[in-house]
């Protein structure tokens, strides 16, 4: 089994409030694992349960197949990089990136000599002799960084370390991280409510909302076959169109589009409960003559975009919808008030379940 | 995090309080600060008038009497006088004591505040500050009524049968920790909680996960982060408990005899001798002054962190 983490049914409530209602993913050896999803949803919560500073009101988390939930956090074969990076404030950088080998045991001599191996790896070793107040932001996030990658966790746990670093570090660290992550070899478990950072970063992605795994997969299945709503409205931006349903069968739903215009198209297996949704990306649109196509709407708004231009437009029912189209000199632009045809791509329309 | 910022010369504008402003200050400090001392080091120098007061004109036997003794008539050659070095030494480590009292019991009231719900906090200080309502004397005379040999507590142990005879507590070195230890420990209470309260407990998490135990990480991270307000309040304790009178008056007996009541002794009555009790506030300051200095190092040290 090519397990590293296993979280089974984690239930975690404060008082009368349920901030993780159920829980459960598996986590493989060597990789990029990113829990992502909108403030307050429980991923920190999440992240604090399986480092041990809260307890879980039910549920096993496994480590390699042992059960560690109950166990005290400094019991527990993984560290942490903190949001905030909590460096300990009277001690030097390289005291700082040595202090989980100093608790382990080591001797001071190979304990420094790691700790300045930890800090070539941040290209941080001209710091070595510095306090934590004298360096930036971004200099600060890497010592976190050494700090918790210098006793050789089994796993890694980073709750948004890259919140508060302006974009362009940002952008460098994350390419940074993720070799980070492959060169080590160790588990990453990343928390970002940043969509984008999920999405170049990560193998795998577990979308939550209210204490809830909503989807786990790779970036790509993730964005392109989302389940349920509520992913396919968190990840990238999307047109949810009421349809309704004719028949599933073998992944294919046909389905009548408002405007009464038939479509297939991939559902995800279960039939949907409540009312049922197509997501269709605005950039899996095109434009017809009116009539011609799959909808029809009248253009409210045109968006400049630089490279693209966003087309706002409205159906007949009212449902809004957004197209995003190339911005080219071939083509011509509708103008607010026309009316147009769109097309959908094939195989751009998914139904999901609520 | 705020550090470098902090202190560098961008918000001078901003922080410096300047001219007008400060005359009140210096004022205050130069008419009850500076111009006391100044009085009472002259007063050193000076000559013992019988029946209190000085004679102005310049002597060292204040000084004399306190370091070397001459015999009964003062004409045998001098030693070194012991009795007021005694004196303070064991004020020293009565202070001593009571301020590490004060830190033990201190330090974990201060952590339980901090750590209440914002809202409750400032119910608890106001608690710990209830008592300072009532006058020093009265507290210490209502914890002499308390302690004695037929006092409520010795009578509750007796009832108890917990004693066949009073414990004898008042005239002891307890009942005077007792005392100081009741009459200071806000002095630790308060600072410790100023510095525990902006304690960032994420970095006792941080420690746990470095696979630190609770115990190291108190030791290691929690203590030497929360420092300056051990220290502020160690020094807050320790140096009126050094001058303290009341407590060694009335709780102590001839056994605990204390600075302060050297001191007081010199002003009060005809038996008085002013230079010799300004020459022994003055040697007291001075020690107070290095305690303080060193403390300003420590401070000094942390503080380039
Ligand atoms: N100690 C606590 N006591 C009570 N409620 C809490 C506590 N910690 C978290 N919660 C609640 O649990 C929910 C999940 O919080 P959590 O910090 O896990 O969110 P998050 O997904 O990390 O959000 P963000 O992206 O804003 O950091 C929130 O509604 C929060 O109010
Ligand atoms: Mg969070």
């Amino acid at each position: 089994m090519d397990e590293v983490v296993g979280v089974h049914g984690v239930v975690k409530r404060f008082g009368t409030f349920t901030a993780l209602a159920g829980v459960s993913l598996t986590i493989g050896h060597n990789q990029f694992f990113t829990l992502l999803g909108p403030s307050g949803c429980g991923k920190t919560t999440l992240l604090r349960c399986i480092a041990g500073f809260e307890d879980v009101s039910e549920g096993t988390i496994l480590l390699e197949g042992r059960d560690i939930a109950r166990l005290a956090p400094n019991l527990r074969p993984v560290n942490t990089v903190f949001q905030h990076y909590a460096l300990f404030p009277h001690m030097t950088v390289a005291q700082n990136v040595a202090f989980g080998l100093k608790m382990q045991g080591m001797a001071p001599g190979p304990r420094l000599k790691r700790a300045g191996e930890m800090l070539e790896l941040v290209h941080l070793s001209a710091f070595a002799d510095r306090f934590p107040s004298q360096l930036s932001g971004g200099q600060q996030q890497r010592v976190a960084l050494a700090r918790a990658l210098a006793p050789q966790p089994k796993v890694l746990l980073l709750d948004e370390p890259l919140s508060a670093l302006d974009l362009k570090l940002r952008q460098a660290m994350r390419v940074e991280l993720k070799q980070l992550q492959e060169g080590t070899g160790i588990t990453f478990i990343f928390v970002t409510h940043d969509q984008e950072e999920a999405l170049t970063m990560s193998d795998r992605i577990a979308v939550m909302s209210a204490g809830e795994v909503r989807q786990i997969g790779s970036a790509r299945e993730i964005y392109e076959a989302p389940v349920n709503r509520f992913v396919a409205g968190f990840i990238g931006e999307t047109n949810l169109l009421p349809v309704r349903v004719g028949s599933i069968a073998g992944g294919m739903a046909r389905v009548l589009l408002p405007g009464g215009h038939p479509l297939t198209c991939p559902a995800a297996d279960a039939v949907p409960a409540g009312s049922p949704h197509v997501s269709i990306r605005p950039e899996r649109m095109t434009l017809v003559p009116p009539g011609t196509g799959d909808l029809d709407a009248t253009v409210d708004r045109l968006i400049y975009l630089g490279t693209d231009l966003q087309v706002q437009a409205r159906l007949a029912d009212g449902t809004a919808l957004h197209l995003r189209l190339q911005n080219s000199a071939r083509a011509t632009p509708p103008e607010a008030g026309s009316t147009i045809g769109i097309v959908i791509e094939d195989g751009a329309a998914r139904l999901l379940a609520d | 995090m705020a550090g470098p910022a902090a202190s560098g010369s961008a918000g001078t504008g901003y922080r410096s309080i300047t001219g007008p402003l400060l005359l009140p200050t210096w004022v205050m400090i130069g008419i009850f600060l500076l111009l006391p001392v100044l009085l009472m080091t002259v007063y050193s120098f000076l000559t013992r008038e019988f029946r209190g007061g000085v004679d102005w004109t310049f002597s060292l036997a204040a000084y004399d009497r306190f370091l070397l003794n001459r015999g009964l008539f003062g004409d045998e050659p001098p030693v070194l006088e012991w009795t007021y070095i005694t004196i303070f030494w064991r004020s020293i480590w009565q202070a001593g004591l009571a301020t590490l009292i004060c830190l033990i019991v201190g330090f974990p009231t201060a952590w339980f505040i901090a750590t209440r719900p914002a809202h409750s906090r400032a119910l608890w200080l106001f608690m710990i500050t209830v008592p300072y309502w009532v006058n020093l004397l009265i507290r210490t005379v209502s914890l002499r009524f308390l302690l004695r040999d037929q006092g409520p507590l010795n009578d509750a142990l007796i009832g108890a049968g917990l004693l066949d005879s009073p414990l004898q507590i008042i005239n002891t070195n307890l009942a005077v920790q007792l005392g100081l230890f009741y009459s200071y420990l806000p002095f630790m209470v308060l600072p410790v909680y100023a510095a525990v309260e902006r304690y960032n407990f994420a970095l006792s998490e941080a420690a746990a996960d470095l696979y630190a135990s609770r115990w190291t990480t108190l030791r290691e991270i929690v203590l030497p982060v929360v420092r300056p307000g051990i220290i502020a309040g160690c020094i807050l304790v320790f140096v009126p408990s050094l001058g303290a009178f009341l407590a060694p008056d009335l709780l102590g007996g001839a056994k605990t005899y204390m600075i302060g009541s050297l001191i007081e002794e010199q002003f009060k009555g005809s038996q008085g001798n002013w230079p010799f009790g300004a020459a022994v506030s003055v040697i007291l300051m001075t020690l107070v002054l290095i305690v303080l200095m060193i403390y300003a190092r420590a401070q000094g040290r942390a503080g380039a962190h």
